[in-house]
């Protein structure tokens, strides 16, 4: 290989301390990719692949082991690993991309073949759900419906037990919440959603309605708000409650009046982050609100419907149109996420406590 | 726990004479504060109590009728009568599907977290830190759809390309059918779960402390010797915890293998054909038909996922707890 | 083994800041240098040029000549990796690797170079931690962690990673100041014994610290807050502390400012 010979050469006799080292020049990696790429271009049309992404793979393997070895043969083994690791990290990457890209790139592009005005602001009411038209109105208000009552549900709950945690917590009783909020955080969807389906639905009879949906969504977002609250909350110094026990200020002012407001920013990120966790469970709404084709502005009677839902009822139809309107609506969904969690983020930026000098 | 002596011992003497009369108020505060946040504690552990509690009795209902064996029996007919279900596959696909993700997600996104923590170029690495976390929040329902109607049309060459060089080994072997297979939800779930694992790792690795990176540079390491010698070691356990977390979230998935999965009662080794099931996936798919009994013995299955992933989560956890310790001692 | 060092015109940035500037001096091989001077004269950051350590942090490259023997080692074709292994160094905080045991530490660099025999290998660990004076009180605990032991036996530790890999220079960049008294003894007895193998350069904080240990003292100053670092003088440390030829080495020594 021609890089070899290329490589800045060591004057004998100059370096008595052994510090230098044949180096491969810049361009060695853009040549051997090429040499990878020309023997797989030659070896598959030898081989008589017609496949493109075998021929791709070939050149990939070249190129690494090509890689190793040319560095290995002017730089030494431990170089060529150093290359070789640099190669396989890069390579990890780059692969990793293709899925998450496609996965973004396939939402927008089929998503927005029938995102517009109409198909936010219809219903599937009378709508065949083999044809094309409807929308998801009624999705998208029984969401916002259903996550609006989780979260006055569930902030209050785990905000107080955030405090508790951090500002009383001691003993038994503490040590227990902080290990079963840790349980709850790993909790699947789904069983959440089947507990307040054997509560609710099997046991008290209440029916199907987004309240129930709620329920689900609530146990799932109070450990979240606990985590996040609990870490901020942590971050408050010391210092500053006692500047505010030694004016007298009681402790549950202190919390209310001090504490609180310096954390508010990292809380509401938490919460937000949450909400958008929350709004994407598909699971239990499946299993507690069911679902309908029509608007139903009432969360505490009846089927509802919601975005994930949508989704998932849009793709069962199992025909072009639907599919279409359960591609824009996992656009609506990943939009709306995508700004929560860059509102949150930006909060939290921009409220974050200033650690300066 | 019950005394909370900060505002009486610290408070400056001439404060307390001077509003002795406040005191009693700021005491009934306090104790509703007080009241209020450990309730609240306390409320987190009666939810807790009450899903075991309620999914255990209606499980135990489902099973009392049960004709077949609730462990090994390959169906799920919880509507027949008399009714006969058994997790045997839901338990084989949930644990194989699990398994094909973690191998395909951790290694890559360990080696993800060293590049944007080491080997990114500048300026590249807090950009795709943000893009992870985004990443990590897009909903599995979207993982799902993009999974059915993409994904699985795209693996079908790939799995040809599989059956013809490794078919022999049988698992790998491919019939040619849509690959609504358990492999393919292992796939999709490797998707999902790596840019949760990612981001622990990301964060665990970074905090390696710079003078342990020093020291091996200083010893003349190369950039990968100085990441094998005290990266790695440092973010071990954390990369456990991380994969762990995202095993309970695999375990747990519902939608993408609902969406992706061609379901069957049937365990059979050929992974990339379709069939199979999950605990996840069955109650989803198996739910709108269900009536009151069918309900019943999804709670059941659904107990069963339940208690998976505690086990894994406490492990998860006793992880990170003895990682705590060890940096105590070391600080 | 030891070796001279010639700095000339060597100057050293974070990004556009100037951290010193125009350093140009000479270390004289199997002797203690010591640097001292006020907090933020770059005295740090010129040590470790001198083993192109600070080039490590993002942003920073340094100009002009480092010659060991006569070879530059900012030269072309030099590998920093290959320069580190020659000039060894120990920081201001004990590091010793947290998951590595006692002798796995000492073993590192070694290790890090290739195979080396068991029986090798257990020869030069003993005595790197006897050259170090830790090799009485660790020898019956060599598998333990090395982070279990004295903040001061972990710096001698760190020095006897660094002395195993047998390196020409060694540089101390304020190995004392995260330790105690005793401990600094310790330290201060065992640079006293290491410069009959090598080129020591220490920085240092303590003045008479740089009066026990050092033969020679570089004086660094900055004329400003945000101004770049430099030399002001480089003499015989007695000269240095009795007297200087610059005015403000003898305000400094004196404790007039700094």
């Amino acid at each position: 290989m021609t890089a070899v010979e290329d490589a800045v050469a060591v004057p004998a006799g100059k370096d008595p301390l052994g510090i230098q080292h044949a180096r491969l020049p810049r361009w060695t990696p853009a040549a051997v990719a090429i040499g990878a790429i020309v023997l797989a271009v030659v070896a598959g049309a030898a081989a008589d692949l017609g496949n493109k992404v075998q021929v791709g793979l070939i050149a990939g393997l070249l190129y690494v082991v090509g890689t190793f070895a040319v560095s290995a043969a002017v730089e030494g083994v431990r170089q060529a690993k150093d290359r070789l690791v640099t190669v396989l990290m890069w390579g990890a990457f780059l692969i990793a991309v293709i899925p998450l890209a496609s996965l973004i790139w396939e939402t927008v592009d089929r998503g927005k073949t029938v995102l517009d005005a109409d198909f936010l602001t219809h219903s599937m009411n009378g709508v065949l759900t083999i044809g094309p038209g409807g929308g998801l109105y009624h999705a998208l208000l029984g969401t916002i419906e259903q996550v609006a009552i989780a979260t006055v549900i569930a902030v209050p709950i785990a905000l107080l037990t955030a405090v508790y945690l951090v500002e009383y917590g001691r003993g038994r009783l503490a040590t227990a919440v902080t290990f079963f909020v840790d349980v709850m955080t790993g909790i699947p969807s789904i069983v959440a959603g089947l507990f307040v389906l054997s509560l609710w639905i099997v046991i008290l009879d209440l029916g199907y309605s987004g309240f129930a949906g709620s329920l689900a969504l609530a146990i799932l977002m109070i450990p979240v708000v606990v985590r996040s609250t609990e870490e901020m909350l942590k971050l408050v110094p010391n210092e500053l409650r006692e500047a505010s026990y030694a004016l007298g200020v009681p402790k549950w002012k202190t919390i209310v009046k001090v504490v609180l407001p310096t954390s508010v920013g990292g809380i509401t990120t938490g919460v937000m982050l949450a909400v958008a966790r929350i709004t994407g469970e598909t699971a239990p709404v499946l299993l507690l609100v069911f679902g309908s084709q029509a608007i139903n502005t009432n969360p505490f009677d009846g089927t509802q419907a919601s975005l994930p839902l949508y989704v998932y009822q849009q793709w069962a139809n199992g025909n072009q149109a639907s599919w279409d309107r359960a591609w824009a609506a996992a656009l609506v969904l990943i939009a709306f996420v995508m700004i929560l969690n860059l509102l949150a983020r930006g909060i939290a930026r921009w409220k974050a406590p200033k650690t300066g000098r | 726990m019950t005394s909370t002596p900060v505002e009486t011992t610290d408070r400056p003497p001439q404060a307390a004479g001077s509003r002795i009369s406040d005191q009693g108020t700021s005491r009934v505060g306090d104790k509703v504060f007080l009241g209020l946040s450990r309730g609240s504690g306390i409320a987190v552990l009666v939810i807790m109590g009450a899903i075991a509690a309620f999914l255990t009795i209606r499980a135990v209902i489902a099973l009392a009728d049960n004709e077949g064996n609730f462990l090994t029996t390959f169906e799920w007919n919880a509507n027949a009568i008399p009714p006969k279900f058994g997790i045997a596959v839901l338990a084989f696909g949930t644990v194989v599907s699990s398994v094909i993700a973690m191998l395909i997600a951790v290694p890559f996104a360990v080696a993800i977290a060293l590049f944007v923590t080491h080997y990114a170029p500048r300026g590249l690495g807090g950009p795709l830190t943000y893009v992870i976390d985004l990443l990590a929040a897009v909903p599995s329902i979207v993982y799902g759809l993009w999974g059915a109607l993409f994904l699985v049309p795209h693996l079908t060459d790939f799995y040809v390309w599989l059956d013809e060089y490794f078919g022999w080994t049988k698992i790998l072997s491919y019939d040619g059918t849509a690959p609504r297979s358990l492999f393919t939800v292992g796939i999709l779930l490797a998707i999902m779960i790596l840019p949760i694992i990612t981001n622990v790792s990301r964060e665990v690795f970074a905090q390696t402390p710079q003078m342990h990176k020093e020291a091996a540079l200083a010893l003349g390491a190369t950039r990968w010797e100085v990441i094998r010698t005290t990266v790695l070691p440092f973010g071990r356990s954390g990369v456990i915890s991380a994969s762990m977390l995202g095993l309970g979230r695999a375990l747990g998935e519902t939608m993408a293998v609902a969406t992706v999965l061609s379901p069957s009662a049937l365990i059979r080794p050929q992974l990339l054909e379709a069939g199979g099931g999950t605990f996840a996936q069955n109650i989803a798919s198996a739910f709108k038909e269900a009536g009151q009994y069918g309900r019943d013995a999804l709670i059941a299955s659904g107990l069963v996922l339940f208690v998976i992933t505690l086990i894994v989560n406490g492990a998860a956890r006793l992880i990170i707890a003895r990682r705590k310790e060890y940096s105590g001692a070391d600080a | 083994m030891a070796k001279r060092i010639d700095v000339s015109g060597l100057s050293a940035y974070y990004g556009k800041f100037k951290a010193i500037e125009d350093i140009s001096m000479t270390v004289e091989p199997r002797s203690v240098t010591a640097f001292i001077g006020p907090s933020g004269c770059g005295k740090s950051t010129f040590i470790r040029t001198l083993n192109r350590m600070h080039e490590v942090t993002t942003g920073a490259r340094v100009e002009g000549k480092v010659r060991l023997d006569d070879e530059d080692l900012y030269g072309q074709g030099v590998d920093p990796v290959a320069v580190r292994r020659v000039v060894g160094m120990v920081f201001q905080r004990p590091n010793p690797f947290p998951t590595m045991s006692i002798y796995e530490n000492v073993a590192a660099g070694l290790k890090l170079n290739g195979k080396v025999r068991k029986s090798e290998l257990d020869g030069i660990v003993e005595k790197s931690l006897k050259g170090a004076n830790l090799w009485n009180e660790v020898k019956d605990r060599l598998n333990r962690p090395g982070a279990g032991l004295s903040g001061g036996q972990q710096q001698r530790l760190c020095i006897a990673r660094a002395i195993a890999v047998e390196p020409q220079v060694l540089l101390m960049d304020e190995p004392c100041s995260a330790l105690d008294p005793i401990s600094t003894l310790a330290i201060e007895d065992l640079i006293g014994e290491l410069k009959e193998r090598f080129t020591i350069v220490i920085v240092t904080h303590n003045m008479q610290q740089a009066a026990r240990v050092s033969d020679r003292t570089a004086f660094f100053n900055l004329s400003a807050v945000g101004q770049p670092g430099r030399l002001i003088e480089i003499d015989e440390t007695e000269r240095i502390f009795s007297n200087p030829s610059v005015k403000a080495t003898e305000d400094y020594v004196s404790g007039r400012f700094g």
